[in-house]
């Protein structure tokens, strides 16, 4: 199977040059002549009506060009259907810290932002709710007024029969698991530079132009429409090269809306890039997620029921909530056979900044308790924690309790690899006091099977376009983000059209361009974008192979596309020629160029000079080709197949995918039992990626995986006082640097899915949630404490090690008053908070629609 | 703020450039010279993005007045190419996964240049603290010390080629 020439070995990114040399350009890079700088003005309070804005100073200040508000745009939008729920800027309120009122258009930065400072704001402060579950207990001053209960959203999942499953269980472990607030500080702060021209016909404003950093840059063009009201084939979105994103740039950030507007009005290019304080306030990270688990075990390891009720606090604005608290719930099936599943997933709105997706979308934190509590319940059963997981090993093909269907499954071969490269079986229970072994496993979707835009359009499209200089070009709407996605298309077309990497030219992400793509996100790149790509290619390669064929005598069967030539495939070629193609592909490019300019009539003589060929080059296949079909192009899309979109009940539409990776990890850490400090010495981390297309790039995705899991474990967390951000820099926010980071062993292991490109699956995302439970499950082996809330910080530990020694309970986040918030650190409580009692708001529609109304809305 | 006329040597050259004394030396290079290979990652000399050798020491250029560089010797990323060609640090981290978004990329590899300098067969240890000045978000390091450990490889090939 490993009779590849192009995929499968580790290639350098296509675009790496310009990464390492610094000439590659990112959007803040970039700049137009007569461009203007934008800077937004930002709310200092966490939910206030605005009364008055006056912007007349601002304006009257010498180098403003113009002051923009939310009237100048208000059309609401958002990236789900359902949650078109944010202005550009502010329209009547402010509902936290850094949402955006005004926004200043100047010749310089230093002009904008002495002008911000003369933007007179009325605001009438309203009572503002800061933990999810006093937020769900409001009646009045409700953040958004079509919200009763400030409840974005609730689910309630029944699969199976949990009660019988928990009562036929030998062993019960129900606890609470909080998983705190963590951001994706993508090193890139956001960016957007938009620029209208003119129309020649109308003579005013036509067509605007949208450079951003974004994962999504056909949403991107679909909001601006809605929100600019203009068509989308007037709107053009290029994304340069983007500074990471892990779902960050995966929806529609204001300031992208906020600069095309303010081009609008300003006349002239606007660029807006984020301080890095603005991006944390952008945030749309991972919610603070407080997870109620109860799972029920045989003696024999088997899980017989899981409950979980999930309450995730969500900050002002929908964002993808309703497609985080449903995956939460759905991706609890599809790694272990799990036969009674209930879930309650509540989203709730707060007064702080949107939460939406972040790598490894809505599964981490409920996989970080549901693998913890695994853990818990294996000891107490006495088996290895290894082995209980062996023991619910899912048998596919096959389709979950809750609708998911799995067929290539490399779970076991994952655990197996990961227990024998770790020396699990030799050394757990085995390392000295204070150090220990953890495990724990994850899976990701590779894509979702059902896109948030409702719509039986393919998920990807890619065209290919090949010329006379045989030179291929890609054209393609996934956007590289910095994962790889661009050198995974021209690998997949130079490996299916036989040719070499650098004939490949890969044209990504501009809406005039490149055929539709619905983004970055979700690990969908490489499954779909990848699957389009090799049937683009298959297109082309069979308009090739039907003028090769004819010039060479044979079948278009008959033909072989490798090494730069085609090839016939009968035993004659194989004997006489053996030695032919590795000379050949030798010095391609010097052959190729000379050949691929004969002319047509020189080329006729030139054959009959040598007889009969049993092969030609790719040049040669290609100037063929164009002879005879005039142009050689082909397009190839990719939808998922109907079979793995998922169950009927109501939210079925999140979860479903038509492969899921999986992974085991095994982390290996010590404690310091006097201050309480966790190190992480090494995680083994196995991931099934179906195949791994580009050795290196797999490998970069699964420590990059694991690395940022190993942040949200230890250091990284949001940390709110009131509604401001206490560490909103990449120091404060703690990200690991070169000194906290462990080394990983990255282990490949591929299961080849039959429906991926090659057999290909996700492996961006996957390996982040089995980290976080490694390390915890670790840290039990070494000190013998149970950890419900990360991040595990040295006080955390503490607490709980001077818990376990039964000496003063030292608790700093369990129990804090929310409405008396003298504690130095505290997560929310609400500060005018008046309501009593969990009962549901009358309006309230969620409890009253019928299983049976359409599947979500997602 | 009145702008004052100063001189820079960035990269072998010489530019006069006129700019206000408070201007950031990552500002003059990005906006005035257009020389956008080092980035802003923050504003406060957390990320290290924006590094440059002043006088061959790696120094965060966000925190730095342009002013104050007048007279010493700057190298920016686009100063590391060598003879048209890729550097052996650069080529090791294309190579080796070193560079995913390849925003920390160009100070990294000012960063590393700054090392090897110093300090020609660094340990793992050594790699690690020094590293330690910059971060990045998506390669989880590991794969940067592959590329470092190749590039030292590699000049040393290359050395052991030119004698």
């Amino acid at each position: 199977m490993s009779d590849f020439s192009i995929i499968g070995k580790p290639t350098a990114m296509i675009d790496a040059a310009g990464k390492t040399t610094g000439a590659g350009k990112y959007t803040d890079d970039l700049s137009l002549p007569g461009m203007l700088v934008g800077k937004i003005l930002h709310s200092f309070y966490p939910h206030a009506r605005i009364k008055r804005i006056d912007t007349s100073r601002a304006e009257k200040l010498d180098g403003v060009v113009a002051v923009v508000v939310g009237k100048d745009a208000p059309n609401p939008y958002g990236i789900l259907p359902v949650g078109h729920d944010e202005h550009a800027l502010a329209l009547d309120k402010v509902r936290y810290v850094g949402d955006n009122v005004a926004c200043v258009v100047a010749v310089s930065e230093a002009v904008a932002e002495k002008a911000l400072e003369l933007i007179d704001v009325d605001y009438e402060v309203l009572p503002a709710y800061f933990d999810p579950e006093e937020a769900m207990k409001a009646k009045t001053d409700l953040i958004h007024d079509n919200k009763p209960n400030n409840l974005e959203k609730d689910y309630h999942h029944v699969f199976g029969d949990p009660d019988k499953g928990f009562s036929d269980a030998d062993h019960i472990a129900e606890a609470r698991f909080i998983a705190n607030e963590v951001t994706h500080a993508a090193m890139e702060p956001h960016s957007t530079l938009a620029s209208f021209e003119l129309d020649p016909h109308t003579g005013n404003m036509g067509r605007l132009t949208v450079w951003s950093s974004t994962q999504v840059p056909y949403y991107l063009q679909h909001k601006l429409s809605l929100v600019l009201e203009m068509p989308m084939s007037q709107i053009r979105v290029i994304k340069p090269l983007v500074g990471g994103g892990f779902g960050g740039k995966s929806e529609v950030i204001p300031l992208e809306i906020i600069a095309a507007v303010a081009a609008r009005k300003a006349q002239a290019p606007v660029k807006i890039t984020y301080t890095r304080e603005e991006v944390f306030w952008a945030h749309r990270g991972r919610p603070r997620t407080i997870i109620d688990l109860k799972t029920g075990v045989m003696n024999d390891g088997r899980i017989t029921s899981v409950k979980a009720r999930v309450v995730q606090d969500g900050g002002a604005y929908c964002s993808y909530g309703v497609v985080t608290i449903l995956y939460s719930g759905a991706l609890l099936g599809a790694l272990y056979d799990i036969p009674n599943i209930q879930y309650d997933g509540y989203r709730v709105l707060t007064n702080k900044p949107a939460c939406g997706a972040m790598r490894g979308h809505g599964t981490v934190n409920v996989r970080f308790a549901f693998e913890s509590q695994l853990d818990e319940l294996a000891a107490e059963i006495g088996m290895d924690p290894a082995e209980i997981r062996q023991r619910n090993l899912l048998q596919p093909p096959c389709i979950t309790v809750n609708g998911l269907r799995v067929r290539s499954y490399g779970l076991p071969e994952c655990i197996e690899k990961t227990v024998a490269r770790s020396e699990w079986k030799q050394r757990k229970g085995k390392l000295p006091k204070g150090r220990g072994l953890g495990i724990a496993c994850s899976h990701y979707v590779s894509g979702a099977a059902n896109s948030i835009i409702r719509s039986d359009m393919p998920h990807s499209t890619v065209n290919i376009k090949i010329d006379r200089d045989g030179g291929v070009v890609v054209y393609t709407g996934a956007s590289e983000i910095g994962q790889g996605s661009d050198t995974m298309t021209a690998q997949i077309a130079a490996e299916v059209l036989g040719c070499s990497l650098s004939r490949v030219r890969v044209i990504a992400a501009d809406t005039d361009l490149t055929p539709i793509d619905i983004g970055s996100y979700s690990s969908r790149v490489t499954f779909m974008a990848g699957n389009a790509t090799l049937r683009a290619a298959e297109e082309v390669k069979k308009q090739i192979a039907a003028a090769a064929a004819r010039k060479l005598n044979c079948a278009d069967e008959g033909l072989i596309f490798k090494n730069d030539l085609v090839v016939r495939k009968n035993g004659h070629v194989g004997t006489a020629a053996p030695g032919r193609p590795a000379e050949q592909s030798s010095a391609p490019s010097v052959s190729g160029r000379v050949e691929g300019q004969i002319l047509r009539g020189s080329l006729q003589q030139k054959r009959k000079d040598e007889g009969p060929k049993d092969s030609m080059t790719f040049e040669e296949a290609v100037v063929a080709a164009l002879d005879f079909h005039g142009a050689l192009t082909g397009t190839g899309s990719y939808a998922p197949p109907p079979e793995a979109r998922g169950g009927k009940h109501k939210g079925a539409g999140v979860g479903p995918s038509p492969a899921y990776s999986y992974s085991a990890q095994v982390a290996e850490v010590s404690v310091d039992e006097e201050t309480g400090e966790v190190t992480v010495h090494k995680v083994w981390a196995a991931h099934d990626c179906g195949r791994a297309l580009n050795p290196v790039s797999v490998e970069g995705q699964i420590i990059g995986s694991v690395w940022m899991g190993m942040g949200q474990a230890l250091t990284e967390e949001m940390v709110w006082k009131d509604g401001m951000l206490m560490n909103p820099g990449l120091l404060e926010y703690r990200s690991p640097s070169s000194i906290e980071s462990p080394a990983v062993e990255a282990i490949i292991v591929e299961s080849i899915d039959p429906e991926g490109p090659f057999g290909a699956k996700e492996c961006s995302e996957g390996s982040l949630a089995a980290t976080i439970p490694a390390i915890a499950n670790a840290i039990y082996d070494a000190v013998g404490v149970r950890l419900h809330e990360c991040p595990f910080t040295p006080e955390r530990v503490l607490a709980a090690l001077r818990a376990k020694k039964s000496a003063k309970v030292l608790n700093l986040t369990e129990g804090v008053d929310p409405t008396a918030p003298e504690r130095f650190r505290e997560h929310g409580g609400a500060l005018c908070f008046k309501g009593k009692g969990p009962e549901r708001h009358a309006l309230d529609s969620a409890r009253n629609e019928g299983p049976a109304s359409a599947r979500g809305a997602d | 703020m009145k702008k004052e006329l100063i001189e820079l040597r960035v990269n072998g050259r010489a530019h006069e450039l006129a700019i206000e004394s408070s201007a950031l030396l990552l500002d003059v290079l990005r906006q005035d010279m257009c020389l956008t290979g080092s980035k802003r990652g923050c504003d406060d000399s957390s990320c290290g993005a924006c590094t440059v050798l002043v006088d061959g020491v790696a120094m965060m250029s966000c925190t730095l007045l342009a002013a104050s560089c007048e007279g010493q010797d700057i190298t920016t990323i686009e100063g590391v190419s060598e003879h048209g060609s890729l550097a052996a640090i650069q080529k090791a981290y294309g190579d080796w996964g070193g560079a995913q978004c390849g925003y920390c990329t160009p100070g990294f590899v000012m960063t590393v240049k700054s090392l090897l300098a110093e300090n020609p067969d660094p340990s793992e240890d050594d790699l690690r603290a020094a590293l330690s000045s910059n971060l990045c978000r998506c390669t989880g390091y590991n794969q940067m010390y592959e590329a470092i450990r190749a590039a030292i490889a590699a000049e040393k090939q290359g050395m052991a080629a030119a004698k």
